[in-house]
């Protein structure tokens, strides 16, 4: 293999795997370091820089980096990164004289924002400092979009939303709330200079089956019920109620069901299990509250009896996969079962709608019905028009939405002074030796072995009577920083110099995870094969030095290194030595703009 | 000397050998020797050889005189026993130890100074008495741990750091055990555990005295330009003289070699010693060519590494003179206090 070019920014970045896996690329363990160390506000500023939403990310993001996190494979549980984040929201300072300045004098330049989710917020945020109008259209009276009419209070609390979605506003944006969009055209026709989409994807899926009709009046899309819910239009349930659908959304559904009064709530799904949409934190919280969920039940029929729903006919499936692990389902030939309830929950998806878009604008749609969008620019056929968030592609999450905001607004920014798109910012990135003597470092290096701590909860006869009381009560200070010295620091490289090495083995025999190797060189798949412990873990990369006096090279699976800088210890002449790597994507706040890095 | 633990964490995938044991598995504390010495490398080739002989560490004795190199028994087999005795006299302490429980693997550890100066006479007796051990001296040529005295194996004319030039002729310990009929003679140097780790396993397996003299650079003071012990001048001037695999209970792949050149040699214990010369020039079943050899080559200034000489008869000191081979530790009252009557016909055979 040729020598590993650590001068791409995107190698060392590959190794901090929660950053690499997070969509805005959050800084993680520099935040989670800083949580350690009672420093709150900063740990706040660095994510709010990267994702705009730390309080409510902190507590419900789907949380991408925590799968990735290195800590899975040297141990079982990953860092809990999600809720650190928290910590840092619950207990950070004042911070208004850390936000950036917004110019007085305006660049001149209009931008229209449809819809006041995450997405929009975003883009908001990112174009203020840079002296830009931003409108935002949105058909309710708030902003928030399904973080506030969508997630229940109970797992998100009203208070921590505004604080959020309040600082973005404050930032300068001019509302223009209550107001739908039923025209694009119109919009276009106050002549903004661009205007960004992110109006979601509004529309909950539903079922046509037998009885689906008569049965209307008792059955609810989940989405709109928990809308209705949020705007306390909706504040009881029937005591019997069946939640079709495995996906978060049918999560929320029945854990609200049951604060409503419902005391039989089941959730239905028809694959199995382990097959089911929903994280795995959000079916074990459902469950924690005593919801059953029968899975592998298809529904066939609404029992309908005078115009009143009786019950829910579910035919028996069954998961059948080839050999390339593609699933069907199948019935299972088992009699049907009939589920009696009085009202029913439908949580099966979400579908985009766009009538308000007319087609004869040069705005192209596919035969899907979705708009085609440039998925590095997020530029529409229509070049002022951008779109991100569950507008762009469908229903993901938050910090997807936040991503698609930072990189809409570098798009908005570039179109508006006249530059190629394509021509985006490049990351900032920094490695800088952390010695700070002979075997002392700027970060704590002594792994810790202990295994997730779990977060506190309520005490569950108060939150189930409540739609409010939120169920997760955060880590204490004491809980977060043991569970901040779980983190492995992957942001502290090691950094090898081959031109210093005197092939002292000294780093291969100390190295507690077999990680280098000194080895003759081949061909990737060779390499991988001949090293102490072979290489299998294909997505992690091999770090591989030039030839050394011996003709060997040094060669290092990234894969569980733990850190803990122990070769940079043990080399005699610091050809290891641990390096600090910053990365911070590319974004249109720059220079006195950017917050929290230091 | 590093202030953390090592970490408990290890590969997921880390192998296991027989028993159920990982590598990890035969590690002792973390190394307090300066950062890059030889020794810590020998430590972690016997970590190896041991893993690999699927030996349970409390089979295992290490004893170890003073030195930095005498240290080492504490970075690795941290179940084994242990006897870190006084400066020179590890071969005494190995020798009673051995004579009450034969049945352990007796691994010494010893330095240069340890083993050439103060306690050269009692190396000497070691090997002469085959005393069944493998004798390990992490040679640097220098007194480490006094900071950096010209040892006895160090080379005439070869410098100190200052450039004070070492006026003595330097002891070669394996021509000195060949002499006195060590039957398993050895040189390899640290940096090169492709060839110390198999070594260290056949001495491990040898039945009689095998002395494995490894050069073990001291990073701190004798790795300058005009030492004869340094790093760059082990990788210029090391020529290896064979390769060898022991074939223990379970078979490992061996590399070809050329045909003719192999010498096989079944041990006491029933593994076998799989030798390749690379050199056609020298049998190392015959002392005299054996020493020769050593000789030419120290006259050019080469380090001859491998086995340098090898005796297939293995005979150990419980076989001389016929001791106790079960431990005296599980000796029954009968056959420790066999009764007047056998004592009575001990003392007639005196009169
Ligand atoms: C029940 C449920 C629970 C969820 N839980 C989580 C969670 O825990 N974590 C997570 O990360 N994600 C969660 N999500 C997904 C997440 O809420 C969305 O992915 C995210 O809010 C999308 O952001 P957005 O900015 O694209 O759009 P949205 O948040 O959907 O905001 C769109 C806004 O546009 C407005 N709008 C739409 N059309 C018009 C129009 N024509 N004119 C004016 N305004 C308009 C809407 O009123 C809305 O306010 C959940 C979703 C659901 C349904
Ligand atoms: C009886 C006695 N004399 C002298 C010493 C001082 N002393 C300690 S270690 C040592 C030399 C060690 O040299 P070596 O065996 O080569 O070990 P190294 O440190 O080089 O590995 C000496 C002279 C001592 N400890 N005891
Ligand atoms: S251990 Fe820390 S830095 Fe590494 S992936 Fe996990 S959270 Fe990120
Ligand atoms: S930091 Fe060095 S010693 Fe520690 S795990 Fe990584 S490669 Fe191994
Ligand atoms: S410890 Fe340093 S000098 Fe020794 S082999 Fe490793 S990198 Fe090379
Ligand atoms: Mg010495």
């Amino acid at each position: 293999m040729k020598p590993t070019d650590i001068g791409d920014p995107a190698y060392f970045h590959k190794v901090v795997d929660c950053q690499w896996a997070c969509p805005a690329h959050t800084p993680v363990p520099e935040y989670i370091r800083l949580i350690a160390l009672g420093r709150y506000t900063d740990a706040f500023m660095i994510n709010w820089e990267s994702n705009v939403f730390p309080g409510i990310l902190g507590r419900t993001c789907d949380r991408p980096c925590e799968p990735a996190c290195r800590r899975t494979r040297v141990e079982q549980k990953p860092v809990a990164i999600c809720r650190l984040k928290r910590v840092a929201a619950d207990n950070r300072g004042d911070i208004s004289d850390r936000l950036p300045v917004i110019p007085k004098k305006k660049n001149g330049k209009r931008i229209a924002l449809i819809g006041g989710g995450p997405a929009s917020l975003t883009v908001a945020r990112d174009l203020l400092p840079l002296g830009y109008e931003c409108v935002l259209f949105e058909k309710d009276r708030q902003a928030g979009g399904l973080m506030r009419t969508n997630i229940p209070s109970f797992r998100l609390p009203v208070a921590v939303l505004d604080d959020e979605v309040e600082r973005v506003l404050d930032m300068g944006v001019a509302p223009r709330f209550g107001e739908e969009v039923t025209s694009l055209k119109a919009v276009l026709d106050e002549g903004f200079d661009a205007v960004f989409i992110g109006t979601g994807a509004p529309r909950g899926k539903d079922l046509d089956i037998v009885g689906r009709a008569e049965a209307s009046k008792n059955i609810h899309l989940g989405i709109d019920f928990l809308t209705s819910v949020a705007f306390k239009h909706t504040e009881s349930i029937g005591k019997r109620v069946v939640v079709i659908g495995g996906g978060n959304t049918a999560m929320d559904c029945c854990r609200t069901a049951i604060r409503l009064g419902g005391e039989d709530v089941r959730v239905t799904v028809r694959s199995p299990r382990s097959d089911m949409k929903a994280s795995d934190w959000e079916i074990e919280d459902a469950e924690r509250e005593g919801i059953p969920i029968l899975d592998n039940h298809s529904p066939k029929e609404f029992l309908v009896e005078n115009g009143e729903l009786k019950a829910v006919v579910f035919e028996r499936m069954r998961a059948e996969y080839d050999e390339t692990g593609r699933r069907s389902l199948i019935p299972s030939g088992e009699p049907p079962v009939v589920v009696e309830c009085d009202d029913v929950l439908m949580a099966i998806g979400q579908n985009n709608a766009f009538p308000w878009i007319e087609r004869d604008i040069g705005l192209e749609f596919d035969e899907s019905g979705m708009p085609i969008v440039d998925s590095q620019t997020f530029q529409s056929t229509l070049p002022t028009v951008f779109f991100g968030g569950d507008a762009a592609w469908g229903p993901e999450n938050i910090i997807w939405a936040v991503a698609h905001g930072h990189q809409a607004a570098i798009s908005i920014d570039l179109h508006c002074k006249g530059e190629a798109l394509t021509e985006r910012p490049s990351p900032l990135t920094n490695l800088v030796s952390q010695k700070m003597g002979i075997h002392e470092w700027s970060y704590d290096n002594d792994v810790s072995n202990d295994h997730r701590f779990a977060v506190p909860h309520a005490d569950q006869l108060e939150s189930l009577k409540s739609l409010t009381v939120e169920v997760e009560l955060g880590y204490d200070q004491q809980l977060a920083y043991d569970e901040a010295m779980r983190c492995l620091n992957c942001d502290i490289q090691t950094v090898f110099k081959g031109s210093l090495c005197i092939e002292c083995d000294a780093c291969m025999d100390i190295c507690p995870v077999d990680c280098i190797n000194f080895t003759e060189n081949g061909e990737e798949t060779q390499l991988r094969a001949q090293l102490r412990v072979p290489a299998e873990n294909l997505d992690q990369d091999l770090y591989v030095s030039e030839n050394l006096t011996t003709g060997r090279v040094m060669v290092k699976d990234e894969d569980v290194c733990l850190h803990c800088g122990l070769c940079a210890e043990r080399c005699p002449t610091s050809a290891w030595d641990m390096q600090k790597f910053t990365f911070w994507d590319g974004t249109v706040m720059k220079g006195p703009e950017r917050v929290g890095a230091d | 000397m590093t202030h953390i633990a090592k970490p408990k964490f290890s590969h997921p995938n880390l192998p296991k050998n027989g028993l159920g044991l990982t590598r990890r598995n035969y590690e002792g504390v973390v190394s307090t020797l300066c950062a890059g010495c030889g020794h810590d490398s020998v430590s972690a080739a016997i970590i190896e050889a041991c893993y690999e002989l699927e030996i349970p560490a409390h089979k295992i004795a290490k004893i170890s005189g003073i030195g930095c190199s005498s240290k080492t028994t504490n970075y690795f087999l941290n179940r084994a026993h242990g006897f870190n005795s006084v400066h020179g006299r590890m071969p005494s302490v190995a020798t009673g130890a051995n004579l009450a429980n034969g049945e352990l693997t007796y691994l010494g550890v010893s330095g240069d100074g340890d083993t050439a100066s103060i306690g050269l006479g009692q190396f000497s007796h070691a090997v002469r008495r085959r005393l069944n051990m493998v004798y390990i001296v992490e040679n640097n040529g220098t007194y480490g741990l006094t900071k950096g005295q010209f040892s006895a194996t160090n080379d005439k004319r070869s410098k100190n750091r200052k450039g004070v030039e070492n006026q003595f002729d330097s002891i070669d310990l394996c021509s000195l055990a060949i002499e006195l009929g060590a039957g398993f003679v050895a040189r390899s140097f640290s940096g090169d555990k492709a060839q110390l780790v198999p070594l260290i396993k056949a001495g491990m397996s040898y039945h009689g005295f095998a002395l494995i003299d490894v050069i073990s650079p001291c990073v701190t003071f004798n790795n300058h330009t005009s030492s004869t012990k340094s790093y760059d001048y082990l990788r210029a001037h090391n020529q290896v003289m064979d390769r060898l695999d022991i074939v223990a209970s379970r078979p490992e792949i061996s590399a070809d070699y050329e045909p003719g050149t192999a010498i096989d040699v079944t041990l006491h214990d029933g593994s076998q010693i799989n030798l390749h010369k690379l050199s056609s020039e020298y049998d190392p079943t015959d002392a005299d060519t054996a020493l020769s050899n050593l000789n030419r080559y120290k006259r050019q200034g080469t380090v001859v590494t491998g086995v340098l000489y090898l005796d297939p008869d293995e005979v150990d000191l419980h076989d001389v003179m016929n001791s106790s081979k079960q431990p005296l530790n599980s000796l029954g009252q009968s056959e420790l206090c066999p009764g007047a009557d056998a004592l009575e016909a001990l003392n007639a055979q005196y009169r």
